[in-house]
């Protein structure tokens, strides 16, 4: 079953076009890496797909809502699909427990006591539990950052969207937050993310798509795509990035 | 990222200052605080000499300095002071709320709130470009020469009206500042989440811009403070007026220093606070800046 589907999205910015006729299915539990040299379009196209973004034509789907309607109601989309980006954007005049517990008590209108109980619980699984008081600053970049996955898995939502969320880390800090991931999936968490970490997107993605031009040039299983691609960009791509 | 991150896994070592060093940099403290307090002194000590030493200031002394003055005036000025400290109060209540409704007023951006934004902008172009003064007497003399059936004639009405005309209009753009100095990223964080946009501006864009605004909005209500020594030009005993009065009644101003002490004595507070506020908060931004 397909649970996000993208279809022949355009989105330019000014005189500059960056999604031209971008295609994407996704299927539910799967996970979908997206990579692409920086400025092909890999964040444009997920926060057009949490409607962040409003595309310039064609139509996005995420299970039965379709976020390109007209009279799209995006909270409702925003509640499904939840994001997290490169800078942990956390909130910083609130303690972790806050910033896990904002978006279920007001948009989903949860009692503070529940929202407490229910963070607390998601940030126990991750290891968090300990700050849950603390405010972001007292942090690591790798905690603030996992805070902001368990904020976003507040919201039980049906996708997640993952946009280079280890690019601001230090090498070190890396490993935590991957792990995040790597148990999302194997909760069977369906997951769209960009990232530069070919190791990793070697081994938790079903499928690795290849951003070039505003489409998706390529695409499959990471040991093919790795391994053999067909297409002369992607090579040229992999072989620079190998390289660093 | 240059910072090592190992760094947070050790143990806390204490500083360790090499002993000759801690002495010298102990009794280079100690010469500072030396010169400090001489060059304190001598200054003082010289302006004072060169003031009370003029030909003049006998009769300066006399009617600006007066001891016995001071302590006449004393009943009629604290108690006309109340009625600056009232004025301000009131103000400065209607003008922390006012203000940020026309700060939030400019930032709508939807297409039905245009005509908010335009008034709201119009109003603070308006009254940033007029000179408090004008708007007290024009509001203080004018509304009054209007005689509308059931409003006030009261000069400390309308001339706290206009000071808080005035204030607002500058407080607004305080606000403003703050608001738009919340990194965009903020807003789509919390959009993301789900949140309204009403709901984003509430609990997570104004506690931060309120926040980084204290330090500049004490700096308006300290100017706000003196202002309300303008009402004076409308006729209410305020404490400006009444020293006014005491001075032209016996030809001697003390009651005029008695009146400016006072100012600086409510004020001093807020000054205080103000920097320590601002002190308090470039050393954060310091930290955090790494
Ligand atoms: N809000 C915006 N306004 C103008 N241009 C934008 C905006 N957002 C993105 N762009 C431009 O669109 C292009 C694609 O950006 P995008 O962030 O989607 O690329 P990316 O694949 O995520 O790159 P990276 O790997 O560097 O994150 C870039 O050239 C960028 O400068
Ligand atoms: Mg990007």
């Amino acid at each position: 079953m397909t649970l996000l589907e993208v279809r022949d999205v355009h989105k330019g910015f000014g005189d500059l076009a960056v999604l031209k006729g971008m295609d994407l299915e996704v299927g539910l539990h799967e996970v979908v890496v997206l990579i692409g040299a920086s400025g092909s379009g890999k964040s444009t196209l997920l926060r057009c797909i949490n409607g962040l973004e409003t595309v310039d034509a064609g139509f996005v789907r995420v299970d039965d809502i379709e976020v390109t309607a007209p009279d799209v109601d995006l909270d409702e989309v925003r509640k499904r699909v939840g994001i997290v980006f490169q800078q942990f954007n956390l909130f910083p005049h609130m303690s972790v427990l806050d910033n896990v517990t904002l978006a279920p008590r007001k948009v989903l209108g949860m009692k503070r006591a529940d929202a407490d109980e229910a963070a607390r619980g998601l940030l126990d699984r991750f290891g968090l539990l300990d700050k849950a008081d603390d405010y972001p600053d007292r942090l690591s970049g790798g905690q603030q950052q996992r805070v902001a996955i368990v904020r976003a898995l507040a919201m039980k939502p049906e996708v997640m969207l993952f946009d280079e969320v280890t690019s601001a880390l230090d090498p070190l800090l890396v490993g935590e937050v991957l792990d995040v991931i790597r148990e999302l999936k194997d909760e069977g968490m369906t997951i769209v993310m960009a990232t530069h970490e070919m190791g990793f997107a070697q081994e938790v993605a079903d499928r690795v798509c290849f951003l070039h031009d505003g489409r998706v040039l390529e695409q499959g299983p990471p040991a093919e795509l790795f391994a053999d691609p067909v297409e002369e960009q992607t090579r040229a791509f992999l072989e620079r990035v190998a390289r660093i | 990222m240059t910072t090592p991150a190992e760094a947070p896994l050790e143990a806390p070592v204490i500083p360790y200052v090499d002993p000759q060093r801690r002495a010298r940099s102990r009794s280079r403290a100690r010469r500072d605080g030396l010169i400090a307090s001489l060059s304190t002194v001598v200054v003082f000590a010289v302006l004072g000499y060169l003031v009370t030493s003029s030909p003049g200031w006998p009769k300066v002394q006399e009617t600006f300095f007066n001891w016995d003055e001071a302590v006449a005036a004393w009943p009629t000025l604290i108690k006309a002071f109340v009625l600056n400290i009232k004025i301000f109060l009131v103000a400065e209540f209607f003008i922390l709320i006012l203000s940020l409704l026309i700060a939030l007023g400019r930032g709508l951006r939807a297409p039905v709130a245009l005509p908010i934004r335009i008034i709201c902008t119009v109003y603070v172009d308006f009254f940033r470009g007029v000179p408090t003064i004008l708007v007290i007497l024009l509001l203080g003399f004018g509304v009054p020469a209007l005689q509308l059936k059931g409003v006030t004639n009261s000069p400390v009405v309308w001339g706290t009206v206009a000071l808080i005309l005035s204030y607002t209009a500058y407080v607004a753009e305080v606000y403003r500042a703050g608001i738009e100095s919340i990194h965009p990223s903020q807003r789509a964080a919390a959009r993301s989440l789900g949140l309204s946009s009403i709901q984003t501006t509430r609990y997570v864009v104004l506690p931060q811009a309120v926040r980084r605004v204290v330090p500049p909005l004490l700096n308006d209500f300290i100017a706000l403070q003196k202002e309300t020594a303008l009402v004076s030009l409308l006729g209410p005993i305020e404490v400006l007026r009444a020293a006014q009065i005491n001075a032209s009644s016996n030809f001697n101003y003390t009651a005029y220093v008695v009146a400016a002490l006072l100012f600086v004595a409510i004020t001093l507070p807020l000054t205080r606070l103000t920097d320590w506020l601002q002190r308090r908060d470039s050393k954060r931004r310091m930290a955090g800046a790494m």
